[in-house]
């Protein structure tokens, strides 16, 4: 009940949000009206690096008291985090081609590490499919998880670096988004959305985690031989939802308690 | 006998283990060795006869060989452990898992090394770029580069060893991880190949050697995880 009310102030909270980003503040003297894509593009930056941040420190947590449940924050917020940075490099691609004229600058080092941000981070999430028993998945997830995040700085910097030595870093300068002398409602526009996002986020990360528990749930069902992994389709929908024979089980059972293409190598 | 002491043997015999194996073998050591020249050669086709062009792009496609070649290379020195239950005995054994990785990532770098002594060479008659006037500075990126290297794909290596589609996956990991350390080689072997009027040279050399020393620790300090599972 808690997380719907959660829910229902954070989806509020967008709609605001993106009705004052969209109609309230006065359109950028330079940009126009494609400037408004910066205030759901840098919310979605932000919780990008909050994600992978949280991913990382799921993972610590895994590691150091082995209990599935850190597993669950660490995949839910991995794959919210992977859907904003999408969502960040879609929204800068969409900025960057009216004003800058290309959809893609390698010059920009946010655009190019965002980019390998996704490539990491999207790796993860394969790495969590291609693994079948749970304690394994998370053990290897949280090792990728946390060297992905030890990288990240790296990539940042060279990416700053290659692009010319004698530039200073323009990202992690919180000056260039919390200018003193910005208009007021463009900093009321920015700061408004992050929070709406942010609470969008804690939303999403509850419901995606409970959805990871049960997925677990239901794995460790399936590998004690209670419901047979063919469940949904119609046929064996009857045999699997009441309770299983002893050949039923069995069968079912026998080759998913293996893993079977992992035991073999 | 010192625990630093056992533990460097331990590694050194793990990777004179890999290294004999390699030799009496050679059936994947001459085949990594042969991949390495043919992506060089066929970067030449791609790029056209320009001979210009394709100096200009050398220190890119030379790495970049590197970087495919070095994937199947440390791919393989965990491969070989599967081959009955090897990895399983090696796990087994008394000694410190990071002396394990230790031993993996020296052997990985020793095969990066292999494969920079063909592919410089290769490079230099290929592309025509002038390398013994810059012999020196490009011997130590490539050393950097490939201790870098082989520090995050024996690592990933150990992730993907046991796991479906590792053929695949081991690339997938690896490539976005070693972005740095592809910028930064490229960056320091064109400073030496064509000159470096900014003196750019030192800071990215600096940063390999960071980027070496970041992922050596965070290698050993994480693939205990990954041998005990």
């Amino acid at each position: 009940m808690k997380t719907r009310i959660l829910g229902i102030v954070a989806l509020l909270a967008v709609v605001a949000a993106t009705l004052f980003g969209l109609f309230v503040v006065p359109a950028d003297l330079n940009q126009g009206d494609a400037q408004r894509i910066m205030y759901p593009h840098v919310a979605s930056a932000w919780l990008a690096y909050l994600s992978f941040g949280v991913t990382a420190l799921a993972g610590i947590g895994w590691l150091i008291r082995r209990d599935l449940r850190f597993d669950s924050v660490a995949v839910a917020s991995a794959e919210i985090g992977v859907v904003f940075t999408a969502f960040a490099i879609w929204g800068g691609m969409m900025w960057a081609r009216p004003v800058w004229g290309v959809f893609w600058q390698w010059e920009d080092p946010r655009l190019t590490t965002t980019a390998l941000l996704l490539a990491l981070y999207v790796g993860y999430l394969l790495l969590r499919r291609l693994s079948d028993d749970p304690a394994r998945r998370a053990t290897r997830a949280s090792v990728v998880g946390l060297v992905a995040a030890v990288d990240m700085p790296i990539v940042h910097f060279s990416v700053i670096w290659w692009r010319g030595l004698h530039q200073a870093p323009t990202f992690l300068s919180p000056d260039k988004i919390l200018n003193p002398s910005a208009p007021l409602p463009f900093v009321l526009a920015l700061v408004g959305m992050l929070g709406a996002f942010t609470l969008a986020w804690a939303w999403l990360l509850i419901r995606r985690y409970q959805l990871a528990r049960a997925e677990l749930a239901r794995e460790e069902a399936v590998r004690g031989g209670l419901i047979r992994k063919a469940s949904r389709s119609a046929s064996s929908s009857t045999a699997s939802s009441s309770l299983p024979t002893g050949d039923v089980a069995g069968a079912g059972g026998g080759t998913q308690s293996k893993a079977p293409a992992e035991a073999a190598r | 006998m010192s625990v630093l002491r056992r533990n460097v043997s331990v590694a050194l015999a793990i990777a004179r283990k890999d290294a004999i194996a390699e030799v009496r073998g050679k059936q994947a050591a001459v085949s990594t060795l042969t991949f390495a020249a043919l992506v060089l050669l066929l970067f030449g086709f791609a790029l056209g006869p320009d001979p210009r062009r394709l100096a200009d792009a050398a220190p890119g496609l030379l790495w970049l060989g590197l970087v495919f070649a070095g994937l199947l290379a440390v791919g393989r020195f965990h491969e070989v452990e599967t081959e009955d239950g090897a990895l399983e005995q090696l796990t087994l054994y008394p000694v410190d898992r990071r002396s394990i990785y230790a031993g993996k990532a020296a052997i990985g770098a020793l095969a990066m090394l292999v494969l920079g002594a063909l592919l410089v060479p290769l490079m230099a008659i290929l592309f025509a770029v002038d390398v013994v006037h810059a012999l020196p500075v490009l011997a130590l990126t490539v050393v950097l580069g490939a201790i870098g290297f082989a520090a995050v794909g024996t690592f990933y290596a150990g992730v993907t060893v046991r796991m479906r589609a590792r053929e695949v996956m081991l690339p997938l990991l690896v490539l976005p991880i070693v972005a740095p350390l592809l910028l930064a080689a490229v960056k320091a072997t064109s400073a030496a190949l064509t000159g470096d009027p900014f003196g750019e040279l030192p800071a990215w050399l600096e940063l390999l050697a960071g980027f070496d020393v970041v992922m050596l620790i965070a290698g050993a300090g994480t693939y205990g995880f990954l041998v005990e599972e």
